[in-house]
């Protein structure tokens, strides 16, 4: 599904403010998995999503996605952001919002309204296609940009620390979320993360990455019992092991 | 509500000031409220229901110059936003062009009339070349700097989301630049107002407010005069509410969307 073969980002190369963000970092991801990318703050997590949705030019190595290069974003590939308020249009209705993308697919005026609504339902939001997105939460808010990726139907979805801006209630009920559109639609999911027990609780694999220039420093399979559960699968003896692991990981004491 | 009754008031007592003032100070100059507003009716507003009160006067005058400004306003505020988004979207054009448009924009308009008589001779054709140029530039600057500030992270989601350029720039660009725009449209309207009756005191103008100004100036008709002044004041407020109302509509996302980041 996604090859990432020696991959490299320098910025300002050249210069002295010459910075490595990535640096010759190797990740493959099977269809219908759900990654976890967890790293330290700075670390280039964002600089390697960039580069898989073909928004940033990677100085070195390439990233395939459907055995494609990826030189600008490719088709079914869609982005759920961090900063949901700056990534919905304002001056757009949230079904407006998550229709527009749909205008480049052979979709009529009905049909794409079709799709807003059931993506907008399928996030709890089925009341909220006419309202704007300034009326909503900052969790709601999310829940549209989350919608407006789904409505897109795509095989791979990006989505970077999608849940960075919310409350701890608001967090947790998106990462459930996640979970069951995952569970409905056939598609694979990296997800960028800060948080150590959200990237246990959320995947089915955690790559960890080292501190900039980004490397992968630890690969954990998680095997937990599903249906997930925000009580019990975080009391689970192997959730604890795991996020433990995770977490000497991030903070670069490994054990193994 | 409160506000609104305060409002009113300020007003009232301005006029009753006024009012009393030229009586007591009796100069011819300077005739009072009363009589201009009876004169504004006399001369503009006494005609028949047919052609909603207005004389033939008004009709000769007023409307052919509300017509010219509303030419001269809607020509300069098109060009205005197509040349702003042309330059805004390009960085290198803005670059280049930033300083032309800053001295374009500085030059008092009257100073430019005997050019545009030069070019265009007296008339109609003159008056709209003049309010068009005339308020092209505020319109430009702001819209291009509206085009020019389209927040980094919409431009990534239209790129992730494969908008066509086209779609990007009418969905995302131009509704970015809105806020501004209406800002440099809103100075524009001023503006043109005042254009325009700048446009009507040169010669070669048969008719409008700024010809009867000048005309009842000429023949020391002095309430008429000050029917004219008083006229293009309540017109200037009139249009600018106008604009607010559109504005409210228009950008209703904006405002709403600023109170909450407030």
């Amino acid at each position: 599904m996604l090859e990432i073969d020696n991959l490299s980002h320098v910025y300002g190369g050249g210069t002295p403010n010459e910075h490595h963000a990535i640096d010759g970092l190797n990740l493959s991801v099977a269809e219908g998995e759900l990654l976890c990318i967890v790293g330290p703050s700075g670390c280039g997590k964002s600089t390697l999503l960039r580069s898989i949705a073909g928004l940033i030019q990677p100085t070195g190595g390439q990233v395939k996605v459907e055995g494609e290069v990826v030189r600008q974003t490719p088709d079914n590939l869609a982005v759920v952001f961090q900063d949901y308020s700056r990534s919905l249009f304002p001056w757009m209705s949230v079904a407006d919002n998550v229709a527009l993308p749909l205008r480049r697919k052979n979709m009529d005026k009905k049909q794409r309204r079709e799709a807003a609504a059931e993506a907008l339902e399928s996030v709890g939001l089925e009341n909220a296609g006419r309202k704007y997105p300034f009326q909503l939460s900052g969790g709601m808010q999310q829940r549209v940009a989350i919608a407006r990726a789904l409505a897109y139907r795509p095989t791979l979805m990006l989505m970077d620390e999608p849940f960075g801006s919310v409350d701890a209630q608001t967090r947790e009920d998106l990462e459930d979320l996640v979970l069951q559109v995952r569970g409905h639609h056939q598609m694979t999911i990296v997800l960028i993360t800060h948080d150590i027990d959200e990237s246990v609780y959320v995947g089915d694999r955690v790559v960890v990455l080292s501190k900039a220039p980004a490397n992968v420093v630890g690969d954990l399979k998680v095997d937990l019992p599903a249906p997930r559960d925000q009580i019990t699968t975080r009391e689970h003896s192997d959730f604890v092991h795991l996020r433990a692991e995770v977490g000497r990981l991030v903070r670069g004491h490994a054990t193994v | 509500m409160r506000t609104t009754v305060f409002r009113a008031l300020v007003l009232v007592v301005l006029l009753l000031l006024w009012e009393i003032a030229t009586r007591l100070a009796g100069n011819t100059f300077f005739p009072p409220p009363s009589v201009i507003v009876t004169r504004m009716h006399a001369m503009w507003f006494s005609g028949p229901p047919g052609t909603f009160f207005l004389t033939d006067l008004a009709i000769g005058n007023i409307l052919p110059s509300l017509g010219r400004m509303a030419l001269g306003f809607a020509g300069g505020a098109l060009a205005g936003v197509l040349l702003g988004l042309a330059v805004g979207l390009s960085a290198r054009a803005y670059d280049y062009l930033d300083g032309v448009l800053q001295f374009l924009r500085a030059i008092p308009p009257p100073a430019l009339v005997t050019v545009f008589l030069v070019v265009f001779g007296f008339g109609l054709r003159m008056q709209l070349a003049f309010i068009v140029f005339s308020i092209v530039w505020p319109v430009l600057l702001n819209t291009a700097d509206g085009a020019r500030s389209v927040e980094p992270l919409h431009l990534e989601t239209c790129q992730a989301f494969r908008l066509s350029r086209a779609e990007r720039l009418l969905r995302v660009v131009l509704p970015s630049a809105l806020p501004k725009m209406f800002a440099g449209l809103r100075l524009a309207l001023s503006l043109s107002l005042i254009v325009m009756v700048f446009s009507e005191l040169l010669p070669g103008t048969t008719n409008g407010i700024g010809f009867q100004l000048t005309d009842a100036y000429a023949t020391f008709d002095l309430p008429a005069m000050w029917a004219g002044i008083v006229l293009l004041g309540v017109l200037g407020y009139l249009l600018n509410e106008v604009f607010l109302i559109v504005e409210r509509r228009v950008l209703g996302w904006h405002h709403a969307a600023q109170r909450l980041v407030d």
